[in-house]
């Protein structure tokens, strides 16, 4: 019995560390691919180890010029989104956790549903409204509506974090001579800023990652980062691809976003399904 | 976590609790009638969501009833026409094939990834420590990637030519696999759209089942197993419905997410496959609404993804409302 148990252990590691490859294969396989020369990506067995590799392709592909301006309207972008999402949802945060007032349930209640709405069913009518108010192609256009996109779910989240904070805290601090200001932004606030790094880094992604709103706003040559990647394999779809390029473009888009997310999934992912763990 | 105290009349929880006795800064005259405070703080978010989600909704509600044929591109405007659209989803053969494989595609996929990610996390609770987080590492690095990249990189992997799939399936032994378009045929493109779906949805699911499973107590089991339960036994009649309530989560929003499966569509359809075989949802109402500007029955189609995920989303809202006892 224990011998056969033992196999079973062993079965079962060795099965784990199978999935594993499996599921780090294809980023493993982009990092590698964007250090190897096309002679060798198009050989006719593939190169498992970027040895004699180079960092050619990122040269060729940082000096096509668009990348630059794509990296800026990215940036400007996910910037004012970060900004206005939590300036907005934290004071919606502040509003629902510490105030009891009429109308606050159903609040609640349209962010939660808002925040699962989909892109998919939205964004014809998002693309009529913006393209009447002459916003197509613009920062500003991409900017409301992503703020719109990411407030539902950050509010929810910041919400957590401020409930979180005993309010007599503050009222302790009231006693001992603070102003009400004065007692949140000296009290509260240092206390609510991992909240407010993890709901930033969410809405960093959120904009940073999307493509769907991106690509049905911006249909001139002004590109966001996701949309410049796309370019990589539409426009080669007549000529022969230079993979190891597109893997060059997809590891500097991709790098950045995965040292973030690793950095605050826990929070992610414990405000998605905190309710039910608790059961 | 849990701000329990009864709802009093408008104004802060705790001021009227606190502030009761503490003389007039407090409690001046503006408070005693009506707290703005509230209303104010809410107010930005309530007008970006209006102005960017509301809006559009109601406008696509609208023009769901109406007909936009060539001469509106011509700036004449749209008539009503009442349920036309709607009822053109349903008899149209392209339209109501589009529905009835988006919701089996969404369907399948979600099965899948909630199957394959409890699979995974039952592996992850029984395998020793170290192993364990190599698997974590590996599913978080996969879960990190940002859809556009795992697209360029599934392409690369999947591509007829030189692709690292087509390389595997020669090495095994299946000559036919030479060159071979794996994007040609619709439903070898839904196979590969699915295992990129599952592919990178796996992880969260994987995460969130574990979390729940390391909530389930070892003395029950062993109780179960001195009972004489086997393993089957134990995680069907025992672990299953304890971890229940997080399994109907993950799959609810499984199935929410995998509605919207645009980016992924319509990255596999710039390889070179015909978009009328291949739309789904998200893909149809692009290429039919911005694309040739048939507002009417794209606002339609779109106006059906909206109810499907607001009748998906309504018992996970109202769990959510109750756990946290809003």
């Amino acid at each position: 019995m224990s011998a056969l148990r033992r196999l079973g252990r062993v079965g079962a590691s060795v099965l784990a560390l199978a999935i594993a490859l499996i599921w780090v294969f294809p980023v493993y396989w982009m990092i590698n691919s964007s250090f190897l020369p096309n002679t060798k990506l198009t050989a006719s067995s593939p190169t498992f180890l970027p040895f004699g590799g180079s960092l050619t392709n990122f040269k060729l592909v940082l000096s096509q010029g668009n990348f630059g301006a794509a990296l800026k309207m990215s940036l400007f972008i996910t910037l004012i989104t970060v900004f206005c999402t939590l300036l907005f949802a934290f004071l919606a945060a502040l509003a629902i956790s510490r105030y009891r007032f009429k109308g606050r349930k159903s609040f609640v209640l349209a962010v939660l549903f808002i925040q699962m709405l989909p892109a998919e069913g939205l964004f014809l009518a998002q693309y009529s409204m913006i393209r009447s108010m002459n916003l197509l192609n613009t920062v500003m256009g991409v900017s409301i509506i992503y703020i719109a996109a990411v407030v539902p779910f950050t509010v929810w989240m910041l919400r957590g974090f401020v409930a979180g904070i005993p309010a007599d805290l503050e009222e302790a601090a009231m006693v001992d001579g603070l102003s009400r200001t004065g007692a949140f932004f000296r009290i509260t606030f240092p206390l609510l800023a991992p909240g407010l790094v993890a709901s930033g880094v969410y809405a960093f992604l959120q904009a940073w990652n999307e493509f769907t709103v991106a690509l049905v706003l911006l249909q001139g040559e002004t590109k966001t980062l996701p949309l410049w990647l796309r370019g990589f394999i539409q426009q080669s779809s007549q000529h022969e691809i230079d993979w190891g390029q597109v893997m060059a473009a997809s590891t500097l888009v991709a790098v950045p976003v995965i040292v973030f997310f690793v950095l605050v999934q826990g929070r992610m992912t414990s405000g998605l399904v905190a309710g039910a763990v608790k059961g | 976590m849990k701000t329990k105290t009864p709802a009093r009349d408008a104004g802060r929880v705790d001021a009227g609790r606190v502030g009761a006795g503490r003389g007039p800064g407090r409690g001046g005259p503006g408070r005693r009638g009506f707290a703005w405070t509230p209303y104010v703080l809410i107010a930005p978010a309530v007008a970006i969501l209006a102005l960017a989600l509301a809006y559009p909704v109601g406008w696509q509600l609208v023009t769901s009833f109406k007909e936009f044929g060539l001469a509106q591109q011509f700036g004449q405007p749209a008539e009503f026409n009442g349920l036309d659209n709607y009822i053109k989803i349903v008899t149209t053969g392209e339209t109501w094939m589009v529905v009835v494989r988006s919701v089996v595609f969404c369907l399948v996929n979600a099965f899948l990834t909630v199957a394959i990610g409890t699979g995974l996390a039952t592996l992850m609770n029984t395998i020793a420590k170290p192993i364990r987080l190599t698997l974590q590492i590996c599913l978080l690095l996969a879960w990190a990637m940002p859809v556009v990249a795992v697209m360029t990189v599934w392409n690369w992997l999947f591509d007829w030519n030189h692709g690292t799939i087509n390389w595997f399936a020669i090495q095994l032994g299946a000559d036919q696999y030479w060159h071979h378009n794996w994007l040609e045929k619709p439903l070898s493109f839904y196979a590969v759209a699915t295992i990129i779906i599952v592919w990178m949805s796996v992880p969260f699911v994987a995460f969130s089942v574990y979390a729940g499973l390391t909530q389930v107590s070892g003395e029950v089991l062993e109780a179960a197993q001195i009972d004489g339960a086997n393993g089957w036994q134990r995680f069907t009649r025992i672990v299953v419905p304890l971890i229940r309530p997080v399994l109907m989560i993950v799959l609810l929003l499984q199935i929410i997410w995998d509605l919207r499966v645009f980016t992924q569509i319509r990255m596999l359809q710039d390889r070179g496959s015909f978009p009328s075989q291949t739309d789904l949802l998200g893909t149809y109402i692009y290429r039919e609404g911005v694309g040739a500007n048939h507002f009417g029955m794209a606002a339609a189609m779109s106006v059906f993804v909206l109810i499907i995920t607001i009748i998906a989303a309504w018992p996970y809202v109202r769990s959510l409302m109750k756990q946290e006892a809003i």
